[in-house]
């Protein structure tokens, strides 16, 4: 008899079976149980991605399959990075990305750090707090318009309550000042829970005996909190900033739901300015150029973080 | 014995930090609350100013969401015969009649067949991969993991353009098939990354045995490993099909009526004459709760599904 | 159990064989969700008794319509048989082969065009603009037009105050300038105990709202879109110091005479604004103003109507739509059966009389047809002077280019109506030349 399982199970099983089992090796299985996922994925994004490039160097329409398709080279590429409508649309994404994630943090931190003094009852609270996160987006943009109505919308009243302030003196979908920061609010709202999360498996995952040996060093709770707590909690943090940065680079669905856009052109995100060019306008040419440039920033910018926090990581 | 210890914090820490968290919670709360009221709500009682807060509970808004309604002039209400039904009842008083079932039905239902179809089919081809990915040495296993997460990168309405152009031509535009695969794509990287993770944690042991007790393969796997993991494929499961729910960018873009799902019908449910927003919050309760009862279910996965498998607490 | 069903298989069929031979299809016919589409709905019924063929129906609100309908057509999709599109995409459906040409239906049938309203026929029917090449049948006329509360109007005491803050009699304005002062006179007046505000105006961004809105005021001080129709020399039209100064006209329409909150608001929201009193005035479409009407609390007596007033010329900003055949529909046989009925004058008839607005010239040129609606002699005049947007095949280009300008400089306070009119003709000429038009 033989140590090895499979020659083994193969002499218990009927020979045309055990015949087709041993001719399995497990390198066979493995590739019999991965291609159909990496099949799947090179249809539905690598196929694309390569169609997408292609299409960005010509002047392609969708909405036109009779008229005639040229090469343009790089045309749409240089068209986009100097129409500067759409360098506007990168800074209200890029004001979006920065406030958003801003507030995310220093809530979410607070938050996890209340949390973490262990209060009775903290774990169904933290369950309540979690369940805007869950919830669609699109859903949920569309009904914050009607709580962002100027007079009968709950958002104004509670906001004339506290401060007195008439409710229909202020607009935050409609007026141009206010309108970035309605959709920052949004955001926050849906998303302050899931930094709140990962800071809290970050400070759950600092072991006692850290602080206590502090203590015995006499450091202050301050000193504590600055040269254990935020440094163990760093790697953490910086996970959530990732996947943040990540999701609000690529918003579309709450923000469309809530502003369209709007007012003019203060909150038209990068997406919402690709699905104008893209699926209005038919621009599909350009629209896939544009598409390439949106990826490769996100790729880059992702990458460089990454090595950040790898560094932050190996501390 | 002294109860001080320098890691627990103090009574009176533990109760400003419950205030404050509860006080957090109970405002964070506050939209969706507003949502379930206001579909219990009149559409006057909606749209008073200011707001109502106490208010005399109707079902008018789930019977618009349901329903499509004329208006008939009052003359020609006096002439039917009395309502037969209480839904026919609220609507007459509005000076109109039933003229048929609204869109919503349809539209929910095909937010159940490809959530659940998406789900199946990502967490089915998912569980192989990260089986494979867990317990055999895979060329370019790394790259092959790190390729499968960054499809995650790129915005939807990029990645619309060539699926738009794909569908066209292969005829899958607003067909259930068609978004299933599409949600199966985007959802399989999750699957993986999530699935990989969990059956990374059951020991290597237990199959061993199996094999020696003379089991196969596939049958060490599937009689073995499937029911180890199987809290994390329930939970996997519920993460996928909690994503293709509540997805919007693709369904708005690559269906129209057939297999259009929930999220971009709910904002377009207009009432007569006016956006009827108790209709709207009823619809949108019916679709929000079942996400709300999952997340309570699945507190305890929850980090681990918002972060791909990266933070396991 | 078994025998219903076959009996009820039966019956189908007989019914089908009763009509004209043909099997019973079921059509999908695919319209904006409107007060029309549900007259629509009512007057299919006896189509659907006729025929032996089902109705079903697919009513996609405005502000979604344009998107959800084109993507829905680019896509080849089978959605819907007929469709009622918006007169801008006759271009664009005849040139990318979404519509069924007609000519020949048209020809076998006997239906002629010269049945149907001039003005109609060349908006919604014909491609290219003009000549005898039809892609629809016109199905519903419409035009922007105002409608005020007659009942603030004839209030004496309300009268009155408007005589002495302006020195002029209150009436149905005769002109935009008129128009704005009334406007403003009602601006956050109090009126039984409630503030209201002056008029509810087109302003939304995601689809269409500003651009036909504000077009009102642009035609009705001499706006056009080429110098030479045809030609695409737009620089001295476009821009021209009447069209500048119809669209400052607008905003300020928009920031001193509109109630607040209103920014982002087109038929709905209007409607809303009007229905629930806030408002003195409100634009819309005609195809609206059979219910406002009929509503209990502010149509009746409660009610007047208006064509959009002049200011250097007379015009109405053109709505409306034609019913086309969907190319890729598979039941094209049965559609054209639905239009062949629909164009029949007893049919056109029932059509207004249910909420429709007719353009059968059987119904228009009837001696009673004045008479037949407080509105209907408001809206013969007001399609005596309508103009559209461009129809061109890139129209939906021309129009995102369009609603983002005027939106930028009336509500968001971006620069000068000149500066918004010159960046539009630059919007507009990069997507001519990118046509090969320029």
């Amino acid at each position: 008899m033989t140590d090895n399982p499979i020659e083994r199970a193969a002499t218990a099983t009927p020979p045309r079976l055990a015949r087709r089992i041993k001719g399995l090796s497990d390198r066979a299985i493995a590739w019999i149980f991965v291609a159909p996922t990496i099949f799947l994925l090179l249809a539905v994004n690598i196929f694309p991605l390569i169609w997408t490039i292609n299409l960005s160097f010509t002047n392609f329409r969708a909405n036109r399959p009779n008229r005639e398709v040229d090469y343009v080279g790089l045309r749409n590429y240089e068209r986009i990075l100097t129409d500067s409508d759409i360098w506007l649309t990168m800074q209200a994404t890029a004001h979006f990305l920065f406030w958003t994630i801003f507030f995310q943090v220093l809530i979410g931190f607070t938050l996890a750090w209340l949390i973490n003094r262990k209060f009775k009852g903290n774990d169904l609270w933290t369950t309540i707090i979690v369940l805007p996160m869950m919830l669609s987006p699109a859903v949920v943009g569309n009904f914050w318009t009607f709580l962002y109505q100027p007079q009968i919308g709950l958002f104004n009243y509670v906001v004339s309550f506290f401060t007195g302030v008439d409710p229909s003196s202020f607009e935050m979908i409609g007026s141009v000042n206010l309108a970035p920061w309605s959709i920052v609010i949004v955001d926050t709202w849906m998303w302050t829970p899931f930094v709140m999360l990962i800071c809290l498996a970050g400070l759950r995952s600092i072991p006692d005996y850290i602080y206590e040996a502090a203590a015995i060093d006499r450091a202050s709770r301050w000193r504590q909190f600055w040269t254990i707590t935020v440094p163990m909690v760093l790697p953490f943090l910086m996970l959530a900033v990732l996947f943040r940065g990540i999701e609000n680079f690529k918003m579309f669905d709450l923000v469309v739901q809530l502003t369209g856009g709007g007012p003019g052109s203060v909150t038209e995100l990068t997406s919402i300015n690709l699905k104008r060019e893209a699926f209005e306008k038919w621009r599909t040419g350009y629209a896939s150029a544009y598409a390439i440039i949106l990826f490769v920033t996100v790729f880059g910018l992702a990458s460089v973080y990454v090595k950040a926090l790898n560094k932050v990581k190996e501390r | 014995m002294s109860s001080y210890s320098i890691t627990e914090p103090s009574k009176r820490q533990k109760w400003v930090a419950g205030v404050l968290v509860i006080l957090y919670a109970v405002i964070t709360i506050m939209p969706l609350i507003w949502i379930i009221a206001t579909g219990f709500k009149s559409p006057a009682d909606a749209i008073s100013y200011p707001p109502k807060v106490m208010f005399e509970p109707t079902l008018e808004g789930y019977v618009n969401l349901f329903t499509t309604r004329t208006r008939v002039s009052p003359e020609a209400l006096q002439a039917l015969p009395p309502p037969a039904t209480w839904y026919e009842g609220i609507v007459r008083n509005r000076d109109m009649v039933i003229a048929g079932p609204s869109r919503y039905g349809e539209r929910f239902l095909n937010s159940v067949i490809i959530g659940f179809g998406s789900t199946f089919l990502s967490v089915f081809l998912g569980t192989l991969a990260a089986y494979a990915f867990s317990r055999f040495k895979v060329p370019l296993k790394d790259d092959l993991l790190f390729f499968i997460l960054s499809t995650r990168m790129m915005p939807p309405i990029a990645v619309a353009i060539p699926i738009f152009l794909m569908f066209r031509t292969l005829g899958l535009s607003d067909t259930h098939l068609g978004m299933i695969l599409l949600y199966t794509a985007v959802n399989i990287s999750l699957a993986v990354w999530l699935l990989k993770g969990f059956i990374d944690e059951i020991p290597r042991e237990y199959e061993e045995a199996a094999l020696i007790d003379g089991y196969t393969r596939f049958q060490a796997f599937y009689k073995v490993v499937l029911p180890q993991a199987a809290t994390g494929i329930a939970s996997t499961a519920i993460f996928c099909l909690i994503f293709a729910w509540n997805e919007y960018a693709f369904a708005v873009l690559l269906t129209s009526g057939t297999a259009q799902t929930a999220p971009p019908f709910i904002p377009t449910i207009i009432g007569v004459g006016g956006q009827d927003w108790p209709a709207v919050a009823a619809g949108a309760t019916i679709f929000l709760v079942p996400v709300m009862v999952f997340t309570i279910l699945l507190r305890k996965h929850l980090l681990r599904g918002i972060t791909f498998g990266a933070v396991r607490k | 159990m078994k025998t219903a069903k076959y009996l009820a298989a039966t019956a189908l069929t007989v019914a089908g064989l009763g009509a004209n031979g043909a099997a019973a299809d079921d059509l999908t016919l695919c319209w904006a969700a409107w007060d029309p589409a549900n007259a629509l709905v009512e007057l299919s019924k006896e189509f659907e008794a006729q025929s032996g063929h089902s109705m079903t129906f697919e009513f996609v609100p405005w502000p979604n319509f344009a998107d959800r309908m084109l993507n829905e057509l680019n896509s080849g999709g089978k959605l819907c048989d007929l469709l009622i599109g918006d007169s801008q995409w006759i271009g664009g459906g005849a040139e990318n082969g979404h519509y069924v040409k007609l000519n020949d239906f048209f020809d076998k049938e006997g239906i002629s065009m010269d049945d149907f309203a001039p003005a109609t026929v060349y908006a919604y029917s014909t491609w290219p603009k003009g000549t005898p090449n039809y892609y629809a049948l016109p199905a519903m006329g419409d035009a922007n037009g105002w409608f005020y509360r007659r009942d603030w109007f004839e209030n004496p005491d309300i009268q009155a105050a408007y005589k002495e803050a302006t020195g002029q009699d209150l009436r149905e304005p005769e002109s935009q300038r008129e128009m704005l002062q009334i406007a403003q006179f009602f601006q956050g007046r109090e009126i039984d105990g409630q503030t209201r505000y002056g008029a509810a105006i087109f302003t939304e961004r995601g689809s269409e709202g500003i651009t036909m809105g504000a077009t009102g005021a642009l035609y009705a001080w001499g706006f056009k879109y080429e110098n030479t129709p045809g030609k695409y020399d737009m620089e001295g039209a476009v821009n021209s110091p009447e069209a500048v100064e119809g669209l400052e006209f607008y905003k300020e329409f928009y920031k001193t005479a509109t109630p607040p909150g209103y920014t982002d608001s087109y038929m709905e929201q209007g409607l809303d604004a009007f229905k629930s009193g806030q408002v003195a005035m409100a634009m819309n479409w005609f195809a609206f103003f059979p219910g406002l009407y009929a509503d209990p609390n502010t149509g009746g007596d409660k009610i007047g109507f208006f064509v959009n007033p002049p200011q250097n010329q007379a015009a109405s900003t053109l709505g409306g739509q034609g019913i086309s055949v969907v190319s890729y529909s598979d039941k094209q046989d049965a559609a054209l059966e639905y239009i062949k009925w629909f164009a029949q004058p007893d049919v056109q008839a029932k059509w207004w009389a249910l909420g429709g607005y007719s353009a059968h010239n059987s119904v228009l040129n009837d001696p009673g047809f004045k008479d037949s609606a407080p509105f209907a002699a408001d809206f013969l005049e007001a399609m005596g002077a309508v103009q559209d947007f461009w129809q061109e095949p890139a129209y939906a280009e021309l129009l995102i280019a369009m609603q983002k300008r005027l939106h930028d400089y009336v509500v968001a306070d971006v620069g000068t109506a000149q500066e918004a009119l010159d960046k539009l003709i630059e919007d507009w000429t990069e997507t001519f030349e990118d046509e090969g038009k320029l």
